[in-house]
């Protein structure tokens, strides 16, 4: 996989959501992405970012834009050092959730992706990373 | 503190969502939306969020709880401006805006109030 750039944004607070959702708009935009591939990629990223910081108690996500000829697209890795998810399963269900949200940012930034895969140990943290491409 | 303008048209309310939302300016929008329904007794509120470029679970719900708050007091709540992108992305991610009417713009969801307000008036 050829790297074309690679960065790392922390997610502390909520303007570091919108940093977030700004810089993957960004680099969807690079990587030549339609504006429905944007906004796809784009809402998966601030799902995803939203439970690193409300859940997660924090973290970061590396942002990666690649070229695997024929496809180039935007990889973003989340982690933190949260308390991670015990039943991963139905985390990922359509409607689960452990707070007050719809349960949507799992499952939906699944389907939102190409790609798509949730580490999780309790205890220790969780890493998602989701990546589209064209 | 910023704060999102709520205008008064006729028994209507029109918000504007411009900035990206964050959850303390969403629950005081709630708020502020609340009052002034009480306080004008308006029969509708327009959220118009034609310059959203990303519409996330978050935000799907605020707009649920403003419909549903609106609806007990008695007040219709139609969403107007949803860009394309973000309607056929709202799909993708599950998010089905239950309860929530929508219109192409600002005075085609007006439009459609009016007739249910007259509708239902007789
Ligand atoms: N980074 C995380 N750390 C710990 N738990 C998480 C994390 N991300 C998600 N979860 C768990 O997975 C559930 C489902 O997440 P999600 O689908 O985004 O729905 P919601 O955010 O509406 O609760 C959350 O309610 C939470 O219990
Ligand atoms: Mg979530």
């Amino acid at each position: 996989m050829a790297v074309v750039h690679r960065s790392v944004l922390p997610i502390r607070s909520q303007e570091d959501i919108v940093r977030v959702r700004k810089a993957t708009r960004e680099s969807a935009v690079v990587q030549g992405f339609s504006l429905v591939e944007q906004t796809k990629i784009v809402t998966a990223a601030s799902e995803i970012a939203r439970n690193t910081l409300d859940y997660g108690g924090g973290g970061e996500v590396e942002v990666t834009l690649f070229s695997e000829p024929p496809r180039r697209g935007v990889r973003l890795v989340f982690s933190d050092k949260g308390p991670g998810i015990a039943d991963i399963e139905q985390a990922l269900k359509d409607g689960f959730t452990s707070g007050s949200g719809l349960g949507l940012g799992l499952s939906g930034a699944k389907r939102l992706s190409n790609e798509f895969s949730l580490q999780s140990k309790v205890g220790e943290g969780t890493q998602v990373t989701i990546a589209r491409w064209r | 503190m910023e704060k999102i303008p709520i205008l008064k048209m006729g028994r209507f309310l029109l918000v504007t969502i411009q900035v990206d939302m964050h959850d303390q300016l969403a629950m005081q929008l709630q708020e502020d939306l609340t009052d002034r329904i009480v306080a004008v007794r308006a029969r509708g509120v327009l959220i118009d969020i034609s310059s959203l470029e990303v519409v996330d679970s978050f935000i799907g719900r605020m707009i649920s709880n403003i419909a549903a708050m609106a609806r007990v007091l008695d007040a219709e709540t139609v969403v107007v401006g949803i860009q394309p992108a973000v309607a056929i992305t709202l799909v993708e991610l599950g998010l089905s805006l239950e309860g929530v009417r929508t219109a192409l713009n600002v005075d085609r969801g007006m439009a459609m109030l009016q007739q249910q307000l007259a509708a239902e008036q007789g």
